[in-house]
């Protein structure tokens, strides 16, 4: 009798809490993590920037549909002629969410907290990727209230959108004094949302600003709920519990594509997935064995049918996503056998040669990686290279693959998803980056004119000089062929058709800001 | 009795910190680090250095976990890293909540364990007797993770009738009805397993009981059969059963882990999988500990109740 009639209340419960969202509610998104703080100096996790964006401002920010650089709390600045001084008109009329006014003292003591060890909030941290941003910083000087000067100690080109990056949000320094190490559970931002509640492991809420200097949003609030099962994920999508989803699994986007029920979003992203080859030693010592091999492996199979759609085919060191840095006249290595099989043979593999191929079992922005091996493994069979894989789980991998693959291994998976062109290329494909230099160039690339050409980049100025550099540099890379180029990802949500104005953006943050429900 | 329930006690400790020694050994060993795991693509040998100096990460292992021991000692479970709050903080939250399923599926288990056990041994060779041993061995047979899929495919997305996962609704109003709405499909997958122990043990216990000579005396001296089996058969046979209710707590809250994985249920168990991700030493210490040291106690519980129940085990 008792289980009746409770049974009977908890359904009635539920259909309570049936029916169509209404335009009262908040969105609700469903992430893949639990956020590791809300404060965006400590955060290191797309999954964290997510929430990030939409409650705080940086400087700068990035355009609307790609990322180059715009202007946001900064509404002007200058560069001087070497590249070292920055100064910076800040707007006038902005407030932090508890009132406090966002001047030239809050922008120096954000960048000092992170950057001093001496300063007395650096204890407040540890800020992991401050020094990696923002390490050129020499100091940050305060001209006065609405104006800010950033002196570098040598020119460093991608700065600028390093302050776009979410790293280079702005915090209330009221908030941070309040809170000292905690602030990352209480954020105080500028941003079109305010910080409601975090009840852990199940939702953070934020609240829409109706100050916002860029617009008040249109929805009263967004509530993101950390759910790591990407089934779960799905299953709350269609049961109604969260109106966005993030990350959607491969198998599900192609199903969710042809549902009515649900739109789906996808946007390439900066990211390259790629092989790492071993040029220190035989078979991939010859340049002929490493163009055969990007031509022997069918990459619009495995990003059409292994990954169902959820990456494109990467033509060379940069991703399409960083718009103008990408070079688009590079000659793509097409998919082709024969070709490949002529190369071989000129290069004295015409009998067949064995190699060894390192996989990893999963990893951050290794897509689907054993299958994706598998892949490679049968394309590479046809034109006579019998590819031995070994599986490592992901951080043996890591120990593994970055000390330097020589004598180990002639091939390796890796992937790499950044915020500025510049990051890739410097850590992986300079002499200088060679393992034993401390970088991630673990098949031993040297070319003189890449070398120089990233190390003038770094420091040039002129956009357009740099973007030159860097077209250059793909063009010699995509030539010598270190790697083999194989995709890059698309990020992808799926979501209620009620939600209008949501696009993806390539930095795989989600901009919250103009969202609106449907009539 | 008191020097047995002290003796019990004081083996407590060395258990748990013998757990803690094998946990924080086996962190050291498996690949991968936490600064590493912080910083992602930007992990340079500078960057993990400096992010090893300001964890203390860079001191020699025992030392680590002297300091670590040290401060559990005195209250203090140190900061999680991937989290960046106070792992106690943390780790009380989380555990309520695991509490809190792996609770009211014991409730489950038992209910449902004993009653079905009883019936079966009462019906013997029966339907209602077949009907509860293969629906015993189906519930033993079936991973709780599985079941919880198929629950969730049938009674959240095809019925409708209760969520797809959570504790809460993401927002507006709730209380004790909507996390125990929430709590239905959890805690009844992760049951079932565990009363399909209970239902065979409670049978066969039974059975046994019910073939002594004391319980034909007692039915011949025209007791109901209803006082029979309640108040003489059952009250012995349970003492045999209670020990292992004590071992079903730790499959419950071992099975908690992937029942909380699958419907993101904010519990202890999903936690520690996520910290060990992150290779969040502190976190999964303090996690660990706080498991342990309730599995240990509760299986004293169990011990004590036996003893309780029954004077043969006081004396040995």
């Amino acid at each position: 009798m008792l289980a009746t009639a409770l049974v009977a209340t908890l359904i009635l419960a539920a259909c309570g809490e049936d029916g169509e969202a209404g335009s009262d509610d908040p969105v609700v998104v469903g992430q893949v993590a639990e956020p590791a703080s809300l404060d965006p100096h400590v955060v290191t996790a797309v999954n964290d920037f997510r929430i990030n964006i939409n409650l705080y401002d940086g400087l700068v920010r990035y355009a609307a549909d790609s990322l180059e650089v715009e202007p946001a709390l900064a509404v002007d600045w200058t560069i001087s002629d070497d590249g070292t001084l920055y100064t910076f008109e800040l707007r006038e009329d902005v407030e932090f969410h508890d009132g406090t006014p966002f001047d030239a003292e809050v922008v120096k003591f954000n960048f000092d907290r992170m950057l001093d060890e001496d300063h007395p909030y650096h204890d407040t941290g540890p800020f992991p990727l401050a020094q990696q941003f923002y390490g050129h910083l020499a100091e940050v000087r305060v001209v006065d209230e609405h104006t800010v000067e950033f002196e570098l100690s040598s020119p460093f080109a991608p700065f600028l959108s390093n302050l776009a990056y979410p790293t280079g949000l702005l915090i209330s320094q009221a908030a941070v004094e309040a809170h000292g190490e905690d602030v990352g559970r209480n954020p105080v931002g500028t941003g079109p949302y305010v910080f409601s509640e975090w009840r852990s492991n199940e939702h953070v809420t934020l609240e829409r600003n109706p100050d916002y200097w860029d617009g008040a949003p249109e929805v009263p609030g967004v509530v993101f709920r950390p759910i790591t099962e990407s089934q779960t994920r799905v299953n709350e999508l269609m049961s109604g519990g969260a109106d966005m989803i993030v990350e959607v699994p491969p198998d599900d986007v192609a199903a969710l594509r042809d549902d009515p029920d649900f739109v789906v979003g996808e946007q390439a992203g900066p990211h390259v997935w790629f092989l790492i080859l071993n040029l220190a030693e035989p078979p991939f010592d010859d340049v002929r064995m490493r163009r055969a091999i990007n031509m022997a492996i069918d990459k619009e199979s495995i990003v059409n049918d292994v990954l169902q759609g959820t990456a494109t085919v990467a033509h060379g060191p940069i991703a399409e996503a960083f718009g103008a840095a990408y070079n688009p006249d590079i000659d793509p290595y097409p998919y082709d056998p024969d070709a490949a099989r002529e190369l071989i043979e000129e290069a004295g593999y015409g009998d067949g040669v064995e190699v060894t191929f390192y996989v990893t079992e999963g990893g951050s922005g290794m897509l689907d990686p054993v299958p994706m091996g598998e892949a490679i493994q049968a394309d590479l069979r046809d034109v006579g290279i019998d590819a031995r894989i070994s599986t490592y789980e992901w951080n043996s991998f890591l120990d593994e693959v970055n000390a330097g693959i020589e004598g180990k291994a002639d091939m390796a998976q890796m992937a790499w998803m950044t915020a500025d062109p510049d990051t890739l290329p410097f850590l992986t494909l300079r002499s200088g980056a060679w393992p034993d230099e401390g970088g991630f160039n673990s098949g031993y690339y040297a070319n003189e004119r890449v070398d120089e050409l990233l190390e003038a980049a770094q420091v040039e100025v002129d956009e357009d000089a740099r973007i030159a550099m860097y077209h250059e540099m793909q063009e010699i890379v995509v030539e010598d062929a270190p790697w083999v180029f194989v995709a890059s990802w698309k990020q992808n949500v799926a979501m209620s058709p009620r939600i209008e104005g949501f696009e993806l953006h390539p930095s795989f943050l989600l901009r919250l800001h103009d969202l609106r429900w449907a009539d | 009795m008191r020097s047995y329930v002290v003796r019990r006690v004081l083996q407590v400790i060395p258990v748990t910190f013998g757990v803690t020694l094998l946990v924080f050994a086996m962190m050291l060993l498996i690949p991968g680090d936490p600064a590493r795991a912080i910083l992602g693509s930007y992990a340079t040998p500078e960057n993990v250095a400096t992010l090893e100096r300001q964890l203390a990460l860079d001191r020699p292992p025992h030392i680590q976990y002297v300091t670590w021991l040290g401060n559990v000692v005195t209250g203090d479970f140190g900061r999680s890293y991937s989290l960046n709050r106070p792992v106690l903080d943390e780790i009380l939250e989380r555990f309520s909540a695991t509490l809190l399923l792996a609770g009211t599926a014991l409730l489950i288990t038992v209910l449902l364990g004993l009653i079905a056990g009883i019936v079966a041994a009462v019906k013997q060779h029966r339907w209602q007797d077949r009907a509860f041993t293969v629906g015993a061995l189906v519930g033993l047979s079936i991973p709780s993770f599985w079941l919880a899929m198929i629950f969730i495919v049938v009674f959240a997305l095809g019925l409708g009738w209760f969520p797809t996962s959570g504790m809460r609704p993401a927002f507006g109003p709730s209380g004790p009805l909507t996390v125990l709405h929430h709590l239905v499909l959890p805690a009844t997958a992760l049951a079932l397993v565990a009363a399909g122990v209970i239902a065979r043990l409670t049978r066969s216990s039974m059975l046994e009981v019910l073939r002594q000579d004391y319980v034909r005396t007692a039915t011949a001296k025209g007791i109901t059969r209803r006082s029979v089996i309640m108040r003489h058969a059952f009250r012995n046979a349970v003492v045999n059963v209670v020990p292992v209710i004590g071992v079903q707590v730790g499959f419950l809250l071992g099975g908690a882990v992937y029942v909380e994985t699958v419907f993101g249920w904010p519990g202890i168990g999903r936690m520690l999988v996520t910290a060990i991700g992150t290779r969040d030493i502190l976190l999964v210490q303090g996690g660990v500990l706080l498991v342990a040291v309730t599995y240990v106690l509760i299986n004293l519980a169990a011990d004590l109740v036996q003893a309780a129940l029954d004077p043969r085990i006081r004396l040995g």
